[in-house]
């Protein structure tokens, strides 16, 4: 619940500090980073059974690039925007969880 | 021998035979996983000779894969009534030794038996959860169980206080019962929660996490907030649930039977708990102890969203539901672990006819783009529904910080709050005093030679003009500014008055609370 050495903190809430502790949730939350419209995230943890693309290759918005098998089902992942496969970062057979970044396509 | 000896010989030998669960080999593999049995479980629960079974006879309905040929005793779940401190309740237990405590359908029918029976005689429902899961051999039987199981959870709610003791493994399917029930109890090492175990997550993730990282007593205490209390032994865990079921009422039509009325003996001063500083902090269950009777407090929920306190004392002898910011933890915010857990605390105490105090010591809501993204409009909306909806007695003290919208939520008299009380060192205004100078004296800031100095001057003029609870009491939203010594007394006097209290809703179905 508390941090490990139970100590206060400074804490800032609308310009005041405050003297508290932090819990291990609020200490581990999930940090806030922003993502480019190319980057595609797994939807679902699951396996890569197939890639459709290489990297450097001429992707249209809509392009079926990936197949990931999760939830017993196989998955089409589709290009979000038209442009240049930058970075593949599985390869296939690979376990992935949930957000894991996929694939990288810079937009044209 | 005569005739009826002669049965009467019978029946017992039956029922040595049902008594023995899954035979001596599954109970010493029970006792050696550190747990007791099903019916040492209800007996060291229920008062003493108490315990009546039902349905002791049951067979299985499993017709396939040679499963007509075996014999569980009970159907893995032991069933029945009894009285914890003269309260009757209506009690199942599943028994882990017989099948795996697997679930089939007679085991689900036994079990909504029993509920049908509580909600009918009005008694409390407790459900000892002790099993591998559905009973796979019986298919989709097993799936008919689970669900009339939950139908009937639901129906249940809000009529009859349904507790859940999770003795073993509950998984998948199975864990949705204790979630539509008012408290769980899970215990150090025993307890396992979860919709997909790590065998799974194993093979479709290659994650590897045990099960007590995945669904321990203590993640569902502390991180995922589906457990209400924790304990380190099944006995301390039976003590916990007899003293909750001491505090609560046996159904909605009731109130909690009451105890001899004592005064606190805390030894502590209430006039020095809380620091005159707003930012410094305290732990807020100290004023509790220092207001309820004999300082006896049952916390619920002690270590999920440990910002907010609820639970239940006794004023005068009867008992009252405290919701409290906890200033020593995340300053005491608002956020939206702490929002579920407060909502769903006040709609119990509103069901169950137990008045609500309040008691308000915090800065707002907790800002960060986790807790937007999390949905801290829709959680936090959640406290506002709760306290509006609710009609019992509502009882509202601010200790010191009441700022924003965390002031609205905190039962205000906007949303229905029978009495309004304030220390002297309330602090009631739209934001804490450093945010509200920025806005409001910006220009002046701006301009200033030295910008510091000047916004040092002008968080001192706002100090001075707002941080108190005149302001709020000149419009009567405080019905009165009161010294911290005469919190008890003033809270008596309240809970007396509201004793006969009526407050009526235009008739619905129901509500839709932002779930």
């Amino acid at each position: 619940m508390k941090t490990q050495n139970n100590q206060y903190v400074d804490f800032v809430v609308t310009a005041r500090k405050y003297k508290t502790l932090l819990t291990n949730k609020y200490i581990n939350r999930p940090v806030w980073s922003r993502r480019l419209p190319g980057e595609i995230m797994s939807a679902l943890p699951g396996t890569l059974i197939r890639t459709l693309v290489k990297e450097g290759q001429q992707v249209e918005e809509g392009e079926l690039v990936m197949i990931l098998e999760a939830m017993k089902m196989e998955n089409r992942i589709l290009a979000p925007v038209s442009g240049i496969v930058k970075k593949i970062y599985i390869k296939e057979g690979d376990k992935i969880s949930k957000n894991h970044l996929l694939i990288k396509i810079e937009p044209k | 021998m005569t005739e009826l000896n002669k049965n009467i010989q019978t029946l017992r030998e039956k029922k040595a035979v049902a008594e023995m669960g899954g035979g001596e080999a599954a109970i010493e593999k029970q006792v050696a996983m550190g747990k007791l049995t099903a019916r040492e479980r209800i007996l060291s629960l229920l008062d003493a000779n108490s315990f009546h079974e039902y349905d002791m006879f049951v067979k299985h309905d499993g017709r396939d894969f040679g499963m007509d040929k075996k014999d569980f005793p009970g159907d893995g779940v032991v069933t029945g009534t009894g009285t914890i401190f003269g309260a009757p309740v209506c009690i199942y237990a599943q028994d882990f030794t017989v099948a795996g405590g697997s679930l089939g359908l007679q085991h689900a029918r036994k079990i909504t038996k029993i509920m049908d029976h509580a909600l009918k005689m009005k008694c409390p429902i407790i459900g000892i959860n002790d099993s591998g899961g559905a009973r796979i051999q019986e298919g989709v039987q097993a799936l008919a169980g689970y669900g009339e199981i939950f139908y009937r959870n639901t129906i249940a709610s809000g009529v009859i206080p349904q507790i859940s003791l999770i003795l073993g493994p509950c998984a998948g399917g199975a864990v949705y019962s204790p979630a539509l029930t008012d408290f769980v109890f899970v215990v150090e090492n025993i307890s396992k929660m979860f919709i997909t175990g790590p065998n799974v997550i194993k093979t479709v993730l290659g994650e590897d996490i045990s099960m007590e990282d995945l669904g321990g007593a203590r993640v569902h205490a502390e991180v995922t907030g589906n457990a209400h209390f924790y304990a380190r032994s099944e006995q301390e865990c039976f003590e916990q649930i007899k003293r909750l079921v001491s505090f609560i009422p046996w159904n909605n039509t009731e109130r909690s039977k009451s105890i001899t009325p004592k005064e606190p003996c805390a030894r502590l001063n209430i006039e020095e708990v809380v620091p005159a500083d707003p930012r410094q902090p305290y732990d807020v269950r100290d004023v509790i102890r220092c207001i309820v009777d004999t300082s006896d407090f049952l916390e619920v929920q002690e270590l999920w969203a440990a910002n907010i306190v609820v639970g239940f004392g006794r004023m005068h002898g009867e008992t009252v539901g405290f919701v409290a910011n906890q200033p020593m933890v995340l300053a005491g915010v608002l956020d939206c672990d702490s929002s579920d857990k407060a909502a769903r605390f006040i709609r119990f105490c509103d069901s169950f006819n137990i008045p609500i105090i309040t008691l308000e010591d915090m800065p707002g809501y907790l800002p960060g783009v986790d807790q937007e993204h999390a949905g801290v409009i829709r959680h936090g909306a959640k406290v506002l529904y709760a306290y509006s909806e609710a009609t019992v007695p509502k009882i509202t003290v601010i200790l010191r910080k009441a700022y924003g919208g965390g002031y609205i939520a905190m039962n205000s008299r906007h949303l229905g709050a029978d009495f309004m009380f304030a220390w002297p060192s309330a602090e009631i205004a739209v934001m804490g005093p450093e945010g509200a100078a920025n806005i409001i004296f910006r220009k002046e800031i701006i301009e200033a030679e030295d910008e510091d100095a000047m916004r040092q001057e002008k968080v001192k003029e706002y100090i001075e003009k707002f941080a108190n609870p005149f302001v709020a009491a000149s419009k009567g939203f405080i019905d009165s500014v009161i010294e911290p010594k005469e919190t008890r007394a003033l809270l008596l006097h309240a809970l007396e008055l509201s004793v006969l209290k009526e407050e009526f809703r235009p008739a619905k179905k129901h509500g839709l609370p932002p779930f």
